[in-house]
């Protein structure tokens, strides 16, 4: 039984997202009345196969695409519909950095802070410590092309972080990074997360990274059910931390399934 | 990166040297008034700089070329903003700018001569209308060319419509926009000269008019000259004023 959770700060109701083909092979359902609730704090870890509506439902989330139907939620209003009422609340790291190559470093995590019209030398302040705690003193000035992968995405990170958002959205941030470096910036992250209190949704395709960053894992079939979701918190020992692995990549290499199976 | 910089004005400059030495021995062949000698061509050009009355038809050009040249950057930019933001507005101006696009720079200017009186409007006009549409294409492409990740990314900040503006469309399209000018000033020079020379009564045109009513070969070749010039310092303004404002841009040593 799915457990309930009070005053969701994320909650989706039988929300389906039909996207209309160009060239007239009929429609494409992306989404499909998924349903699902997230907590004030939760870091949840989405996890599925490519093309199992994860994005979609991110952007969803996001506010930059409406549903088809269905009632989707974000700190009890409509993404889409309400969209300025997201200001700074939303913070997005997406799967590549995304940085504007005519700024720099500091203007790229500065973007928001100036967007959100905060105090100039407020925003320099904070961009600058952003950029320190990843680890990037010394490359205030410098542009996204002279970065490394790595650098990029931190920058992107701090982005994220800088403007103070209630809730962030992750969409396989470290999927184009080499595994060291992913490995380091997995664990910043969490730790930035976790020392923030906020409300985390992390999209990735690999299990041992759902696993390492979520409170809880959902894992999607297509078009976006659910087909797994548990909570992490009672997995401590090895043994189960194995069987949980198990368990989800079981799940995901089923066939597409109807319903949920919690813990 | 200093030293390859150098080398590429001395290499231009040379060509322009052989140039000049070829057309110094066609001089030597042929008659003087129809291959004038190159220092008399100098001269000539210095004199018209220096000469006040002189330069002020080289300034009344340059100052038509940048009127016209504005005047069709305003314009097509609104043209473009307009089709960027309406199917229907695309529908109706696109096809008409197309078919501008195919009427020759003489016709507007026989079509200036008999719709408008005034000297200046008629300039203005037939600068306009030969380089708006190519404005308004460039414009809009490099409009069009915004990356969708980074307007995402941008949105997810809730901008307003000005800050999205600021921050993210002018950095975009600014590359195309100065490549447009570049563009743009090379056949607004030759348009111009041409609309001078049927119709003004001053500019580069006007005078190079006179000069083959006086069989001066060496005076049509130093008010060419003038154009030019005047061309190649604004070009390199505009080089110069990219490498400032594109200076993020990435460049790959093997390019140097």
């Amino acid at each position: 039984m799915r457990k309930m959770i009070p005053d969701p700060v994320i909650c989706f109701k039988d929300v389906t997202k039909i996207f209309r083909r160009a060239d007239g092979r009929g429609d494409f359902v992306a989404v499909d009345k998924l349903s699902f609730e997230i907590a004030k704090g939760e870091i949840v870890a989405v996890l599925g196969k490519t093309g199992c509506g994860k994005s979609t439902m991110f952007n969803i989330v996001a506010g930059l695409i409406e549903p088809s139907s269905g009632e989707a939620r974000v700190i009890g209003h409509e993404p889409f519909r309400e969209f300025e009422f997201f200001r700074g609340k939303i913070g997005i790291v997406f799967q590549n950095d995304r940085l504007m190559p005519w700024r720099s470093a500091l203007d790229n995590v500065r973007l928001g802070l100036q967007i959100l019209d905060r105090d100039p030398k407020q925003a320099e302040d904070t961009a600058r410590g952003w950029l320190a705690r990843l680890g990037l003193s010394g490359h205030e000035h410098d542009y996204p092309h002279a970065l490394s992968g790595g650098m990029r995405q931190r920058v992107s990170i701090a982005r994220a972080f800088a403007v103070d958002p209630e809730i962030l959205l992750c969409d396989e941030p470290f999927s184009s990074l080499d595994e060291m470096t992913a490995r380091d910036l997995r664990a910043e992250f969490v730790r930035l997360v976790r020392q923030s209190n906020k409300t985390a949704v992390f999209i990735t395709h690999q299990i041992s990274e759902a696993m390492e960053i979520g409170d809880r894992v959902l894992v999607f079939h297509r078009p976006a059910r659910i087909a797994y979701d548990t909570w992490l918190h009672a997995v401590t020992s090895d043994t189960e931390r194995r069987k949980a692995h198990e368990d989800i990549m079981r799940v995901l290499a089923a066939e597409p399934a109807s319903g949920v199976a919690a813990k | 990166m200093t030293n390859s910089r150098t080398m590429r004005v001395l290499q231009a400059a040379a060509g322009v040297l052989v140039l000049a030495a070829g057309w110094q021995i066609l001089s030597m062949v042929f008659p003087h008034y129809l291959f004038p000698p190159v220092p008399e061509i100098v001269l000539r050009t210095i004199e018209i700089l220096i000469t006040g009355s002189l330069l002020a038809d080289v300034l009344l050009t340059a100052m038509r070329i940048f009127g016209g040249l504005l005047g069709a950057f305003i314009l097509g930019g609104l043209l473009a903003i307009a089709i960027g933001q309406s199917k229907t507005a695309e529908n109706f101006i696109a096809p008409v700018l197309t078919f501008f696009q195919g009427i020759p720079a003489l016709s507007w200017v026989v079509f200036a001569i008999i719709w408008f009186h005034g000297i200046e409007f008629r300039v203005l006009f037939i600068m306009v209308m030969t380089t708006l549409p190519a404005f308004t294409f460039q414009i809009l492409d490099a409009f069009r060319s915004m990356s969708k990740d980074l307007f995402e990314m941008t949105m997810a900040f809730r901008p307003s419509r000005w800050t999205l503006f600021r921050f993210l469309i002018v950095p975009t399209i600014v590359p195309g926009i100065l490549t447009a000018w570049k563009v743009n000033l090379g056949n607004a020079a030759r348009v111009v000269v041409v609309a001078e020379l049927v119709g003004a009564t001053g500019g580069v045109g006007y005078q190079l008019l006179r000069q083959q009513q006086l069989f001066d070969m060496a005076g049509a070749m130093a008010w060419t000259l003038q154009l030019v010039l005047f061309v190649l310092i604004v070009q390199q303004t505009i080089a110069a004023i990219e490498n400032r404002v594109l200076r993020y841009r990435p460049v790959s040593e093997r390019a140097m």
